[in-house]
């Protein structure tokens, strides 16, 4: 935790040293008060003389106001720097995640990234700042009333030596047997979150089956879990300040005892014996400001950990610096593997083609074969085990991500829309687009005329709004906005993911037939399950296993393929 | 929904979110009183312990020797006292806690039982970070609070009071004077924390805000990478980033001034202590004895003044976070009827139906009879309101006029429940949730066999690649993963309303991702699943349709055609077009 706060609070430095330096004014300031009230009694009232008491009453006023200024100073640069660190915290595990790969994405998973983002550094950011405000005073604090201590009476200092052991002791013991707990505490907060989202995500899985009550069930479990830890914490926490405070009113009681002894020796004054009592009181205190924090930093040492994990990942796709402003977007896949990190079968195997400009590959097969694998390697959304994806004789990986983007437009077997309007969805990939490509894509895309009917609390048309993922439109409307959104990034090499399996047929044959006329020029992959959607291809790929089976036009399939003949028999019927 | 998100709505409505909070307690009023009058012994222990250390050291004042005897009973005494206040304020601080933990553990029921209450619609509109956000950091803020604010607010209070009591035995006139901080404090905090109230109102609210952003761009990650926008994605997030900072520092500043100004207050006030003492000593209207006791109780005094001042940002900004899961927590609930169903036999009717998603009517008279047994297939353009339709017989919407009949009962009488227990659907998305493969296809019958979960699959066409997964139907399954493709969830989803054996089975472009080989596999286990119960078809494939004994045509949310399929294609309508559209290449290429 110290690591991560000493990195993102080098900006800060000044700030938190301004901090320290007023809070030594702050408690110089509360430190003197007493000192003049005393002399007002000495000088005052012991003489009688009133201007004194109005002087120094003034001063103690003037003292009281320099205390404030510098209170609230304090405050402010505490408030900042402490807010600062969190935004900037913020901001690097962002930036870091959207470096990230899919599978990377996958490995953490998004809600406790999410959780990373906001939560964990929240955590962090109230320690930052409560550790400013009162962890920097405490030991001032505390340190001045041992030293304080220690001058009164050279002996009794053993008493000092003697108690602040035993509250260092009790504090490390407590700090250690909290510390596992509050790791547990953070991981059932994780659950407890997990959960909820969950139940968001599938409420409408868990209506249809009514699993209310297993839902509920679950959740009650995950929080009776958390609220048992929590107990435990608790229990351990309330028990630090009454130790605490008890360990000082013994050293107290044996002050006096201890001290009467010496009193009775003549070997000290009574006033300083009591003067020692105040700054045992003091020492109290600043403990007990201690003790505040100490709730809170087993807790923000968890966080922190999580959020290193985040930041210490290394985003797994590197980019090249090629640009690629003449690439003409001809595709060849060699001698093309790719397996997940630890699996035993490769989802790929050997895929060799090449697709140029102008020309259409379809690619169909069955279920889990690996087409989606096959096509997320040409964006590098992941990357190859072996073999190599080129672009005009480039490896996809020598590109800059800007660059490979403008080449490779791809739709996304799900099709995910952002909340917003339905134009600023389309112009997620091209955000100078005018209305008028705005609207060209939509037509090609088969979407205007629901565009054009389409009103949501008085906005109409491209104005109209999209909820998140895009859950306020239908499944095959969300999937032509999606290809609306990639036509508008005019890409050479077009990539569609069975990106028509919600259109109805008569959609489906005017949106070939609306990109066979508009993208004549460009590279096309389809993968489909409708014979239909690919028949007219160029090229077509059967696919098995991971391995393409057999590859042709969909005359030669249809002769030679029996997998083929398979799946055109399994859509056609026995007319 | 949408405007539930405007930060500064209800800024002022502090002391109503504070109320409410407080009301929290309410069934646990024995253990806070427990937990009062054990504070309060406590305390008056802890006020009284220094005037018995007071006479200790006046007795080490009697310079004819020390009274050992009397000085070591005094001590036991001071000792003995400050064990029972010590024990007792662990005490205390158990019985909080417990409460306190029970508190949110309470909250975080009631936001969990909510998301089962509010209406489908509810979702539509909100941002699912900003919920998410509000049952999870919001809630933890409060949680933060009541573990930090609520033993120190009772301590503080209590010796506030006790050392109130003291200082007017001493002298009333010093006592008002250290009285006036009280007063101005609470004009202070009252300005103040009215300010700060309304920043932490938007701290929280863009902190939602800030988590729908976040939300959206994890999720759509692939999206993001794919168009490289992250720089844009960045870009949004630092507005709101940058907000959530400007909120939240101002907010923490201005609440921290709380604390200091307090402080400042008290400090007036021993100043004014300490001349006006000075000047009542040097008159000779008190004994300079009682004026070094008075400061020292005013010390004291100060000292739990400035630690509740100090719990103020805390607690405001609870409060802040109360007022948004209350608003949560106070949304309209879906209304239920509790009508029963008998024993379902199947045969729906919609009547004169009427619905819309918001104010544009979607559907304005739609009538369909389908008879028990009958596999209904409903075909047309997409947004012709298919999924509305089944929507609609979920009751995941209710109508806005005319009525479905289920067996000849009206289904909005019918209690949810009761009504879509004897449905099994598929949705157009695959939701599956973190578990096993097993749990998750058990999730419709959680008391299935291992033989019927493995039926299940194998008419869904999964065990095929369950069985190839490294641990097969134990395999767990995480949110997003990769591993398992979209058609493979498909099947999963359809093994799960397969094993519920319902009497109405709905699949809503169900099998869209699988291959159409499997698809017609799936196709012969439903058509003998199909035997004695009713089911709903939504497709685009031909294949799926024609099986179906009756085809329903849609268009612009009405039923326009509707027949078998040699009907249909002979009527030469929609359908037809339909029909041909999809098939004359298919035709033309199988031959």
């Amino acid at each position: 935790m110290l690591k991560l706060l000493a990195r993102f609070g080098r900006p800060y430095l000044g700030h938190i040293l301004a901090v320290i330096a007023l809070q030594l004014l702050t408690v110089g300031a509360i430190l003197f008060l007493p000192a003049l009230n005393a002399q007002i009694i000495d000088d005052g009232i012991a003489t009688g003389d009133t201007g004194v008491i109005w002087n120094l009453g003034g001063i103690m006023l003037a003292v009281a106001f320099a205390q404030l200024a510098a209170a609230i100073a304090s405050v402010w640069f505490a408030a900042r720097s402490a807010m600062s660190i969190g935004h900037d915290l913020r901001a690097a595990i962002f930036r870091r995640v959207s470096g990230f790969s899919s599978y990377q994405m996958s490995q953490f998973g998004p809600a406790t990234l999410i959780t990373r983002a906001t939560n964990d550094v929240q955590q962090l950011q109230m320690v930052t700042l409560m550790s400013l405000s009162m962890l920097v005073m405490a030991p001032i604090m505390a340190a001045g009333g041992v030293v304080m201590a220690l001058r009164e009476d050279a002996g009794l200092s053993w008493l000092v030596w003697a108690a602040v052991p035993v509250i260092v002791v009790i504090m490390v013991g407590a700090g250690l047997k909290m510390m596992p707990l509050f790791r547990q505490m953070q991981e059932a907060i994780d659950d407890v979150n997990h959960t909820l989202r969950e139940q968001i995500t599938g409420m409408r899985v868990v209506r249809a089956f009514v699993r209310e009550d297993y839902e509920a069930k679950r959740f009650t479990k995950a929080n009776q879990h958390l609220a048992d830890l929590a107990v435990g914490v608790g229990k351990i926490f309330v028990l630090l300040f009454p130790l605490i405070s008890l360990v000082l009113h013994i050293a107290t009681a044996a002050v006096l005892w201890f001290g009467g002894m010496r009193v009775a020796d003549g070997l000290v004054e009574v006033g300083s014996l009591t003067a020692f009592m105040q700054y045992l009181l003091q020492i109290l205190m600043a403990v007990m400001m201690a003790t505040m924090i100490f709730l809170m930093i087993p807790r923000a040492m968890v966080a922190a950990k999580r959020i290193n994990e985040v930041l210490a990942t290394e985003p797994e796709l590197t980019e090249g610096t090629r640009e690629a402003d003449d690439v003409a977007g001809h595709l060849e896949f060699k001698n093309v593997s790719f397996s997940y990190p630890g699996a035993d079968e490769p989802v790929l195997e050997d895929i060799s083609f090449t697709a140029a400009p102008g020309q259409t590959i379809g690619i169909i097969g069955s279920t889990g074969s690996g087409k989606t694998t096959l096509l997320n390697l040409i964006p590098r959304l992941i990357d190859t085990s072996a073999g190599q994806v080129l672009i005009d004789d480039v490896p996809v990986a020598e590109y800059s991500r800007a660059a490979l983007s403008k080449v490779v437009g791809m739709v996304p077997q799900k099709a995910y829309l952002f909340s917003g309007t339905v134009a600023s969805n389309v112009r997620f990939g091209a955000p100078n687009a005018s209305n008028d490509d705005v609207w060209h894509a939509l037509e090609t895309a088969q979407a205007r005329d629901f565009v054009i009917a389409r009103e949501t609390n008085g906005a109409t048309g491209l104005e109209s709004t999209i909820a998140q993922g895009g859950t306020d439109v239908s499944g095959g409307q969300r999937q032509r906005l999606a290809i609306g959104r990639t036509l508008a990034a005019a890409p050479k090499i077009y990539v569609f993911d069975d990106s028509f399996s919600a259109l109805d047929a008569t959609t489906d044959a005017a949106l070939r037939d609306a990109l066979a006329e508009q993208l004549s020029h460009a590279t096309i992959l389809i993968v489909a399950q409708r014979v239909a959607t690919i028949q007219d291809a160029d090229h077509i790929l059967v696919m098995e296993h991971g391995r393409i089976v057999d590859a042709g036009t969909h005359d030669y399939l249809s002769e030679t393929s029996t997998v083929y003949q398979q799946i055109v028999a399994s859509q056609v019927g026995h007319v | 929904m949408s405007e539930t998100t405007d930060p500064g709505r209800k800024a002022n409505a502090f002391w109503p979110s504070a109320l409410r909070l407080l009301k929290v307690f309410a069934p646990y009023k024995l253990q806070l009183m427990t937990a009062v009058v054990v504070t309060v012994v406590s305390v008056v222990l802890q006020v009284w312990a220094p005037l018995i250390l007071g006479e200790a050291v006046n007795v080490l004042f009697h310079t004819d020797g020390i009274d050992f005897a009397r000085l070591g009973e005094l001590i036991a005494r001071v000792l003995a006292m400050y064990v029972v206040a010590m024990a007792l304020m662990w005490l205390q601080g158990r019985i909080l806690i417990i409460i306190g933990v029970r508190i949110t553990y309470l909250l975080r029921q009631d936001v969990e039982r909510k998301i089962h209450r509010v209406p489908s619609n509810w979702f539509d509109g909100t941002q699912r970070g900003d919920l998410l956000s509000r049952t999870t950091n919001d809630v933890d803020n409060i949680q933060n609070a009541l573990q930090q604010t609520v033993s120190s607010l009772l301590n503080g209070l209590l010796t506030i009071i006790g050392i109130t009591i003291m200082m007017f035995a001493i002298s009333w006139r010093l006592a008002l004077i250290a009285l006036i901080a009280v007063p101005i404090a609470a004009l202070v905090v009252g300005i103040i924390g009215k300010r700060a109230q309304k920043l932490f109102s938007a701290q929280w609210a863009n902190t939602g805000k800030l988590n729908g952003h976040v939300e959206e761009a994890f999720t759509g990650h692939e999206v993001v990478t794919l168009f490289n926008r992250q720089e844009a994605m960045n870009e949004e997030f630092a507005a709101r980033n940058d907000a959530v900072y400007q909120a939240s520092y101002k907010a923490q500043f201005i609440s921290g001034m709380i604390h200091p100004i307090m402080q400042w207050v008290t400090y007036l006030g021993y100043v004014g202590i300490a001349v006006v003492g000075a000047l009542q000593v040097a008159a000779g209207r008190l004994p300079l004895g009682s004026v070094t006791a008075f400061i020292q109780y005013s010390r004291e005094f100060n000292q739990p003044l400035g630690q509740l001042a100090g719990l103020a940002n805390m607690i405001i900004s609870a409060v802040a976070s109360a007022e948004r899961v209350f608003e949560f927590l106070d949304a309209e609930d879906e209304d239920d009827t509790d009508g029963e169903l008998d024993q379902v036999v199947g045969a729906v009717e919609f009547q004169n139906v009427a619905f819309g998603y918001g104010e544009t009517p979607l559907i304005t008279n739609l009538n369909l009879r389908v008879e028990p047994g009958q596999l209904v297939a409903i075909v047309g353009p997409t947004g012709a309101g298919k999924t509305t339709l089944v929507n609609l017989l979920m009751r995941f919407y209710d109508v806005d006029a005319g009525a479905i009949l289920l067996d000849g009962t009206d289904i909005s009488t019918v209690s949810r429940a009761q009504l879509r227990k004897p449905i099994g659907m598929v949705l157009q998305d695959a939701v599956l949730f973190s578990g096993s493969i097993k749990h998750n296809i058990a999730y419709s019958r959680p008391d299935a066999t291992d033989e019927q979960i493995i039926a299940a699959a194998q008419a869904a066409r999964a065990d095929h690649f369950i069985n190839q997964l490294p641990e097969g139907y134990d395999t767990e399954i995480s949110l997003d993963a990769d591993a398992i493709s979209a058609g493979e969830r498909q099947l999963l989803t359809i093994a799960r309303a397969f094993l519920s054996d319902p009497r109405l089975l709905i699949l809503d472009e169900a099998t869209s991702s699988v291959d159409t080989r499997t698809e017609a596999l799936i196709q012969e286990a439903l058509a003998k699943l199909q035997q004695g119960r009713t089911s709903f078809v939504i497709a685009h494939r031909l294949s799926t349709i024609r099986a179906a004994d009756v085809i329903v045509v849609m268009d612009h949310g009405d039923v326009v055609e509707q027949g078998t399929h040699a009907q249909l294609v002979a009527a030469g309508g929609m359908y037809h077009d339909l029909y041909t559209a999809q098939t004359q290449h298919n035709l033309e290429g199988g031959r």
